[in-house]
């Protein structure tokens, strides 16, 4: 079989090394050179939340483009790099460092989960590079994980709940059951509405922690159906919630109990459908709906169906917007493109970009913002997109968020 | 908390819709295991295959009988040309390599189900003859999940007559024992193969049509699941059907039970289980002894 | 083409080594360069059991992430040096090997494959649970090494390149200790324990001694190669521990070569930059790494680095 010349061997090995060498250079050739105003932007393109993922994508681009027409800063252009983290904390990392240190990026906004967002923040505040996450958690503004780099532009669990709870106690009863998605969010959630019933005289009857992921809640519902709660709080997200809804319903948990959940995500009632969500309510940062009462909202979303066919953003998506919106208005008024300066400017700015007023507060980089109770419907709906109808809003209040000395920081301005 | 007798009774219900479930799963996996000592890594996988085209078929013809009838079809052929082409090459090179190719074969299964209906998965809805809740008299408890149960019984009992009552099913036990001897005696062993595994696999699509109106659909849905098949198929013994019938009942109530009593150690409870029964026992209740690489 | 071949095999530490240092200038992507070393170490720790004596285990990844746990938990919540840390996150694995180990090897066969999952997988849930130490699912935050002081010399370890050499320190010095080992008497009987551990059993070799031994040996690398991690990532993430992990061993070591020492590696090398690289290129990664996979089971069985072995020994 080897009966080819030893010189044409060693030809070929030669030739294969040239081509494994090249490689790497290939991938080069496609990232853009010049001083552009590049903004890393890892999210889960694929796994378990790529269609919010998308979502946050698109929407990302359209604030990069607006921004890029108005003339950019001085002339410099903003660049979207978005990298795929798969969901994995430690994908994120190194998808980070590779941002800061192969690609040189100014900043950082993205993530879709706590878990992720967390170990990008761990990695862009020791090269002090500034990070805006955009998705829940109520952990990254706590003192141990945060840094004068750190912000944070979604709810978190905390105020989300809170709102839920301030809405829905005091009309459907007292008597609470948690079924709670068992790691850091979940309890956060229980936390978040314990608080706000702390108040109403709301008790407690059981907070059943479930495994992360589960499918099956069978084994969780006949407990709960003895319990004959007036609420039930399903404290998850996704689509943890799209199957505990599902199989609640199907366990008829929805005769003579509210069932309530802290996030309600347009993503997860348009997978989970009309009949799994009927008569469930919950609270979102964002809901296309509003446009009638928000400007601001109409402004964004008319912008967003002119760019994407007549689409309507989802919550994570307008989060993406807000995210990288935030941060280059941040450039302009620091009128500097390194973190330090942004960040200086980005903590005093006051903004309205697509759910009314919002602020980062001082103390941890809180963006303190409104929250928008909705209901699913299933009559009446006007088209696809029509799922939810908006209850209330909660206006923005720092009083709803925990103190400042509660997480740790000592210097509160 | 008040545990009254209904709410254990209750439970145990929930526990035996659980099992059948998983003892569905477990009869595939086990089935492809005993007959072809081959560990299927993309059992899950092929389940969730299985919810997927099951919904596809409820979607065009509105008929939940007939989508339940056709895709356990559909995934078994799918099954016997991933033996014939995939598998069989494999045979006599040690137990590993079946066991890393279909790890190989689950993530392009999950890829093709993303490509085919989207990442997002599909809303299932249960089939409108089986909706709505019964009252046990201890509790409320979904129709479908009784029908689940009444479903894997009819499997097993269809399986078991197979095996015991008919000429093949005598080839296919027959093969398993000793498949040297069955080539002697001029029985085409690699064809009983190829039926048994796309039996397998179509019991495992048959187990994902089934779950789907119970839960979300979504390419991700067959990796929980394939632990819990292990477990079960461990527990009951590699190639035994009446162990995957039983561990998959016994798993499921320990499950309900736990979840009951210490939820958030449910899920540890059934690896623990496995531990256990591994170390002690190795070959489960009723698994061939002497089974190793 | 035969005599340098010959060299290289017998300086098989000493080539590898010189490849690795000049890889950095190779590839622009430092950080994947980082982990293309911490996972070619793991798998070569993984294949020291599973090429080499012919164990397939698939909870592996419960030493990776001892190690890198308990190098995190030292320094987050104890304060210690970086150096302290990482001895006291490889022994810990090899405490976790000796312990799973011990059960494990009770087992032969599937069963023992499945045991190894079953007894990683607690592993795992163990750690979730312990929220106040781990993080839980948020996972270990705030390990940070700015700089790593050797003798009076100063190394910027947020540096990339200076991160990979100080790195590649370490796994040169493990690579090397890998290599005497397989080439130790000790080696010999590893290999046959793995061709038959009955024959071995007759030969008066203590197998499960020597199963026992691989398998506390295999977890130390392992765990170094966790550790290593901890301080590459800056946090330990819970997946450290699941058997999705085990599994990405295993695929690294068919994809280069089970029986060869540098063959983990290469299959280290080859499934990071082909996620990285096929994801520029399409979102459906997971199909593509999963067929090129099947590809090798069928046809490479030897993986890469095996076949290409093999190819040269065919040429005399």
């Amino acid at each position: 079989m080897s009966h080819t010349p030893a010189n044409l061997r060693r030809r070929r090995i030669v030739m294969a090394g040239t081509a494994v060498a090249a490689a790497p250079a290939l991938f080069n050739i496609a990232r853009a050179q010049g001083a552009a105003i590049k903004i890393g932007f890892p999210v889960p393109l694929t796994g378990a939340f790529s269609a919010e993922a998308q979502d946050q994508v698109r929407a990302a681009e359209l604030a990069v483009k607006e921004w890029n027409a108005a003339g950019g800063h001085k002339g410099q252009m903003a660049e979207l790099l978005v990298r795929d983290d798969k969901l994995n904390p430690g994908e994120a990392a190194t998808r980070t460092l590779e941002l800061i240190e192969k690609d040189k990026v100014n900043f950082v906004v993205g993530s879709l989960s706590a878990a992720t967002q967390l170990s990008i923040n761990a990695v862009t505040k020791e090269r002090k590079v500034l990070f805006n996450s955009i998705s829940q958690s109520d952990t990254i503004n706590e003192a141990k994980d945060w840094s004068l780099y750190t912000f944070h532009e979604a709810l978190n669990p905390h105020l989300t709940a809170g709102a839920v709870g301030r809405y829905a106690f005091p009309k459907f009863g007292k008597k609470v059951v948690y079924l709670t998605a068992d790691y850091a969010y979940g309890h956060e959630m229980v936390r978040g509405f314990q608080r706000a019933g702390a108040g109403l005289g709301v008790q407690t009857l059981a907070d059943i922690r479930h495994p992360l992921g589960a499918a099956d809640y069978s084994a969780f519902l006949p407990r709960i159906q003895a319990l004959k709660p007036d609420i039930l709080v399903l404290c998850n997200f996704g689509r943890d919630l799209v199957n505990s809804a599902k199989q609640a319903t199907d366990f008829g948990l929805k005769q003579g109990t509210k069932i309530i959940a802290p996030v309600l995500l347009y993503t997860s009632r348009q997978a989970g459908g009309a009949d799994a969500f009927e008569g469930i309510l919950g609270g979102t940062s964002y809901y296309w709906g509003m446009e009638d009462k928000i400007p601001s909202a109409k402004k964004f979303n008319d912008a967003f169906r002119k760019a994407y066919g007549g689409s309507v953003p989802s919550d994570y998506g307008a989060l993406g917007y807000a995210g990288i919106r935030s941060v280059l208005q941040a450039v302009k008024d620091a009128d500097a493109t390194d973190s330090t300066r942004v960040s200086i400017a980005l903590r005093q700015l006051k903004y309205d970009w697509y759910k009314g007023p919002q602020f980062y507060r001082k103390c941890d980089h809180q963006s303190v913002q409104s929250v928008v109770i909705v209901e699913s419907k299933s009559k009446g709906m006007k088209d696809k997109n029509d799922v939810f109808n908006v209850l209330a809003i909660e206006a923005a209040d720092e009083k709803n968020l925990r103190t400042c000395e509660e997480m740790g920081h000592k210097v509160t301005t | 908390m008040e545990i009254t007798p209904s709410l254990l009774a209750l439970q145990l219900v929930t526990g035996i819709a659980l099992g059948a479930v998983y003892a569905l799963l477990a009869i595939g996996l086990s089935l492809i295991f005993g007959m072809l000592t081959v560990v299927n890594f993309a059992h899950g996988a092929f389940f969730m295959v299985g919810a997927f085209i099951g919904l596809y078929f409820m979607g065009l013809t509105g008929n939940f009988w007939f989508s339940l009838v056709l895709t356990p079809l559909v995934v078994g052929a799918l099954g016997l040309v991933t033996e014939r082409f995939l598998v069989r090459p494999l045979y006599g090179r040690g137990i590993d390599y079946p066991l890393l190719l279909t790890f190989g074969l689950s993530w392009v299964l999950i890829e093709a189900m993303r490509v085919m209906f989207g990442i997002e998965g599909i809303p299932s809805s249960t089939p409108p003859e089986l909706r709505g809740a019964v009252d046990l008299g201890i509790g409320f408890f979904p129709k479908y999940r009784l029908f689940l149960i009444f479903a894997t019984a009819v499997v097993v009992l269809a399986l078991w007559l197979f095996l015991e009552k008919t000429r093949y099913g005598l080839i296919v036990r027959a093969g398993s024992r000793d498949g040297e001897i069955c080539k002697v005696l001029g029985i085409d062993i690699a064809r009983v193969w190829l039926v048994v595994f796309g039996i397998g696999t179509a019991i495992a699509g048959l187990s994902g049509v089934l779950a789907a109106p119970t839960r979300a659909v979504n390419p991700e849905m067959g990796i929980h699941v394939l632990a819990e098949s292990f477990v079960v198929t461990v527990v009951g013994g590699m190639g035994s059907l009446p162990g995957a019938v039983l561990a998959g009942l016994l798993v499921g109530i320990v499950f309900s039970l736990t979840s009951l009593f210490a939820p958030d150690l449910a899920e540890l409870s059934i690896f623990v289980l496995m531990a256990v029964v591994l170390l002690l026992r190795p070959q489960g209740f009723f698994g061939k002894q002497g089974l190793m690489s | 083409m035969r005599p340098a071949f010959e060299f290289v095999r017998r300086h098989r530490v000493a080539a590898v080594m010189a490849f690795l240092m000049v890889f950095p200038l190779l590839m622009p992507y430092h950080a994947l360069a980082i982990n293309i070393l911490l996972f070619g170490l793991f798998a070569v720790g993984f294949n020291l059991l599973f090429g080499y004596t012919g164990l397939l285990s698939f909870g592996h990844a419960a030493f990776l992430g001892v190690g890198s746990y308990l190098t995190g938990i030292a320094m987050v919540h104890g304060g210690w040096p970086w150096w302290a840390a990482v001895v006291l996150g490889v022994a810990s694995a090899g405490v976790a090997g000796l312990a799973i180990g011990f059960l494990a090897i009770r087992t032969r066969g599937i069963y023992f494959s499945m045991v190894t999952l079953a007894l990683g997988q607690i592993v795992y849930y163990a750690f979730y649970k312990a929220e106040r130490w781990t993080g839980g699912e948020n996972g270990l935050r705030g390990i940070q090494v700015p700089a790593v002081e050797i003798g009076g010399l100063r190394l910027d370890f947020l540096n990339p390149v200076t991160k990979y050499y100080v790195i590649l320190a370490f796994v040169a010095l493990a690579l090397w200790f890998v290599s005497r080992i397989l080439a130790s008497p000790f080696g010999a009987v590893i290999e046959a324990v793995r061709e038959n551990d009955r024959r071995a059993a007759a030969c008066g070799y203590d197998v499960a001694r020597t199963k026992l031994l691989v398998f506390v040996l295999s977890a130390l690398i392992c765990g170094l190669a966790g550790a290593l991690r901890a301080l590459h990532l800056s946090i330990v993430p819970i997946d450290s521990l699941h058997y999705l992990l085990s599994g990405q061993a295993v695929m690294m070591c068919l994809l280069g070569g089970m029986g060869t020492f540098f063959g983990p590696f290469v299959g280290a090398g080859v499934f990071l930059t082909l996620e990285d690289v096929v994801t520029v290129f399409t979102k459906h990664w997971m199909a593509v790494v999963g067929g090129v996979f099947m590809f090798f089971v069928l046809f490479f069985p030897s993986g890469i680095w095996g076949t290409l072995v093999k190819r040269m020994e065919r040429v005399r």
